[in-house]
């Protein structure tokens, strides 16, 4: 039910807008408002914290699917509370868990965003550059981060930082000192997505903003649950781009018959028909090892690499199929093979 | 739901069968290798009390389909909607999968109607499966094939011209012809008291429509093995050609009916062939991942022993080219064996699955072989070396990307499923 309502709002919302939304670099705020309504979050929030489910990695890799299938930059955009919420539910104090989580149940989209990427060639999640160091009752955050989802609008940002050569996490309030709103990113693809830089000045936060308490988080498992929320997303796009394109090759006619009546063309078809399927297996398998309480850090990391070359060469095959009008922005299978090649760099940006 | 768990008998049986793997057959891969041609003695010694069993439990779920059964629908088993999962299927799958992991080509040795017990159970009635399959429950191992090649007709099988005519006078089959590249086909008619299901026409003219199944039993006279393959790998497997010089066999050896053009029957001999492909394809795909596996675990393993092992948690710049093939090995092996236990499992509903088959069958066919050809590569020398094992599954695998229709069949399969397409309009 929740897959139909999905599929419903990808097809009939956001696929007449996200063209000129790329393009205009804004999603028109109802088909934000709409997409939030269908209230995949709060389903997944327990009703002790005010939501109304249980939590499940495969279900939100079924929603990132079907949302990414209508476009990533939205779905990116509908999922940004996710890169709070869930982090504080697999990693969350009690404490925490109980002055955040019902903000997340609201009927407005929550103003919650968080940080992981840095701006520099080898980034790398589990190395971080930005530093946390504990003075006192307070940390304090150094650092630069890039990529941050809806920043200008956030009431938090869930900054990740180097601790001991550990990943920790701190929920930074927008009036912290030393936080700085840089620019707006410019990027290959998801335009439609405000994304912002972030700058970190000897940032000042409280003990108690630090996500799991004293302790911290397994960020391993955060992570995990990131590629799944990725590689969910990716097998959306990589659908969307092999529907299409296979919808075209029945339609175009050269030679003197549609172009899919050739091996060639039928073939790359087939091929990514199977990594379609293929890659959702893989998706939905390291879903549930984490939905058991499974470790899935090699699971994902191995699936998600895996992932990030199938949605780019089924993306560009998709071009390649509709040849010049593939290269074409009246169509839509160049702005997905941009898209697409993000996933290599995305870790971080999208969590179910 | 979704649900990846195994049943717990599947997981107990494994532990068994990873017990005949380790000591009936690893111990004899290279030997056998080396030996074409020779049988794998201990393994068939060692399975065929298993095998027995296997086949008895078949035939009481057939018994009790057969004796429970209202109307007369003369073709296919219990035809009634199963009420919970055949699980039989996910265990052939995974025992499949194990015993190739020991060693393909020996597997392929197994004294059980394997291939040709697909076709007849895809084709023949209750009580052509009593009786073809009874034998594989006593007395001395029996083996089981199935022919359709010829060296006229590879992918394009329907070409086939081996013939079956009707002997009005003795109401027995006459079969003329000969057929190529039959595994076990001499173990199943000339080694045992076995079967072999060969598909023939009884109207040359009448194209798929004439092409019929027919149950050929071990030592019919007019049946002769004319040829056994030198093969790159899988040599513990027999390989051979049949010929048919007027084998004569019962009228009741015919699978499904004798019409060619029944009212909408259309092409249903050629069609109950192409049934059996929706199990053995993924049966061949899950062989294909007991290679993968086995040359995957001894990559690592043994580059663990040179203190190289993959760091999950390096960044790209970081991972050497060495960690970025093992991970792709361990996702190409993954992907192919979660195609393939789903077309197991839509079998075991009793969903079709005709396309998820070929595609487990094509990409687990593609990931062993670029799988084991890693491997090689990755242990430098030693891969190379005839001192271990990899370098003969890196052979053994290939085979899983040419037979049950190729790599490109069954790509041509998935693409016409997929647009929806006649033979005509995608050749
Ligand atoms: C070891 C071994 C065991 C076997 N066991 C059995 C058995 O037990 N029973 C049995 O009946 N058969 C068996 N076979 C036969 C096997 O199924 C065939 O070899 C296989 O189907 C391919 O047929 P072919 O060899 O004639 O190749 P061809 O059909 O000549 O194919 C040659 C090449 O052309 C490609 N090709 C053909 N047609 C097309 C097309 N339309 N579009 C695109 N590409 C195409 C193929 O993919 C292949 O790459 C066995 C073969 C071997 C080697």
């Amino acid at each position: 039910m929740l897959a139909d309502a999905i599929a419903r709002y990808a097809n009939e919302r956001v696929r007449k807008v996200f063209r000129d939304a790329e393009e205009d670099s804004v999603i028109p705020t109802d088909v934000v408002k709409a997409g939030w309504e269908i209230g995949i979050l709060p389903t997944g929030i327990p009703e002790a914290y005010g939501g109304f489910g249980e939590y499940s990695a495969i279900t939100g890799a079924l929603a990132a699917e079907g949302f990414a299938w209508g476009d990533l930059a939205v779905t990116l955009n509908l999922m940004v509370p996710n890169l709070v919420a869930i982090p504080l539910m697999l990693a969350g104090t009690e404490a925490q868990k109980g002055a955040y989580l019902p903000q997340f149940c609201d009927e407005a989209m929550p103003r919650m965003t968080a940080a992981l990427t840095e701006p520099r060639i080898q980034f790398n999640p589990y190395k971080l550059k930005t530093t946390a160091s504990l003075a006192g009752e307070s940390y304090e955050l150094n650092g630069t981060k890039t990529a941050v989802p809806l920043a200008d609008n956030a009431k938090f940002i869930l900054v990740y930082a180097n601790e001991d050569g550990q990943t920790q996490g701190f929920l930074v309030p927008m009036d912290a000192e030393g936080l700085e709103i840089g620019k707006r990113n410019k990027l290959m693809g998801i335009n439609a997505l405000p994304t912002f830089t972030i700058a970190l000045t000897g940032c000042q936060v409280p003990v108690e903003n630090k996500l799991g308490g004293a302790d911290g988080i397994d960020f391993g498992l955060i992570l995990a649950h990131s590629r799944v929320a990725l590689g969910a997303m990716a097998v959306g796009v990589a659908r969307a781009g092999y529907e299409y394109a296979r919808e075209y090759a029945k339609e175009r006619v050269q030679f003197g018959e549609p172009i899919a009546h050739r091996q060639s063309i039928a073939f790359m078809l087939a091929e990514m028909a199977t990594d379609v399927d293929e890659t959702r297996l893989l998706v939905w398998e390291a879903a549930w090892l984490l939905d058991k309480g499974k470790d899935a850090a090699r699971e994902t990391a191995v699936m998600k690499r895996h992932i990030d070359e199938m949605v780019v060469r089924t993306a560009d095959r998709a071009v390649q199929i509709l040849g010049g009008y593939g290269y074409i922005r009246e169509y839509p299978v160049e702005l997905w093979l941009r898209n697409a090649r993000g996933f290599a760099t995305f870790d971080g940006l999208a969590i179910v | 739901m979704i649900d990846f768990e195994l049943p717990e008998f599947i997981k107990n049986q494994n532990q068994l069968i990873q017990m005949v793997a380790e000591q009936a057959m690893r111990p004899y891969s290279r030997d056998l290798d080396e030996h074409e041609h020779e049988r794998p003695q201990a393994f068939v010694e060692m399975t065929w009390p298993f095998a027995q069993q296997m086949v008895k439990r078949d035939l009481k779920g057939l018994e009790i389909a057969l004796n429970g059964r209202t109307g007369q629908n003369g073709n296919g088993a219990a035809k009634s909607a199963p009420t919970k999962p055949n699980y039989a299927i996910l265990s052939l799958i995974m025992m499949i999968e194990q015993l190739s992991w020991g060693d393909a080509g020996q597997y392929l040795c197994l004294p059980h109607p394997m291939l040709g017990g697909a076709a007849i159970q895809s084709a023949g009635t209750p009580e052509q499966q009593i009786r073809f399959f009874k034998r594989f429950t006593e007395g001395e191992p029996k083996w089981g094939a199935m022919a359709i090649t010829e060296a006229g007709a590879g992918s394009d099988n329907s070409s086939m011209r081996t013939t079956a005519v009707l002997d009005p006078d003795s109401n027995e089959w006459i079969l003329n012809g000969e057929k190529i590249f039959i595994t076990s086909g001499g173990l199943a008619l000339e080694e045992s008291d076995g079967v072999c299901v060969v598909w023939a026409t009884v109207d040359p003219k009448a194209g798929r429509a004439g092409i019929k199944s027919f149950v050929v039993e071990g030592h019919t006279p007019g049946v002769t093995i004319a040829k056994a393959e030198h093969k790159l790998g899988i040599r513990a497997s027999d390989t051979v050609t049949l010929h048919f010089d007027n084998a004569r066999i019962p009228y009741e050896n015919l699978l499904g009916s004798a019409e060619v053009r029944q009212k909408g029957a259309g092409t249903k001999g050629f069609k109950g062939a192409m049934k059996t492909f929706d199990s053995s394809r993924p049966a061949v795909a899950a062989s294909a991942m007991g290679i993968a596996r086995a040359a995957l675990e001894f990559t690592q393993e043994k580059l663990a022993e040179e203190g190289i092992a993959v760091d999950y948690t390096k960044g790209t710049h970081e991972l050497t080219a060495v960690e970025r093939d093992l991970m792709e090995m361990e996702a190409r092996h993954k992907g192919a064996w979660l195609l393939t236990l789903r077309a197991a499992a839509q079998m075991a509903h009793g969903q079709s699955n005709r396309l998820e088959a070929s595609m487990c069958k094509f990409r687990a066919g593609e990931a062993v072989t670029w799988i084991t050809q890693k491997a090689v590569e990755l242990l430098g020398p030693m891969g190379y070396s005839r001192e271990w094992l990899v370098e003969k599954w890196m052979r053994d695998a290939k085979i899983n990307d040419i037979y049950e229709g190729t790599r490109q069949i069954n790509q041509l399969i998935v693409a016409r499923a997929i647009l929806e397409y006649t033979r005509r309009e995608l050749k």
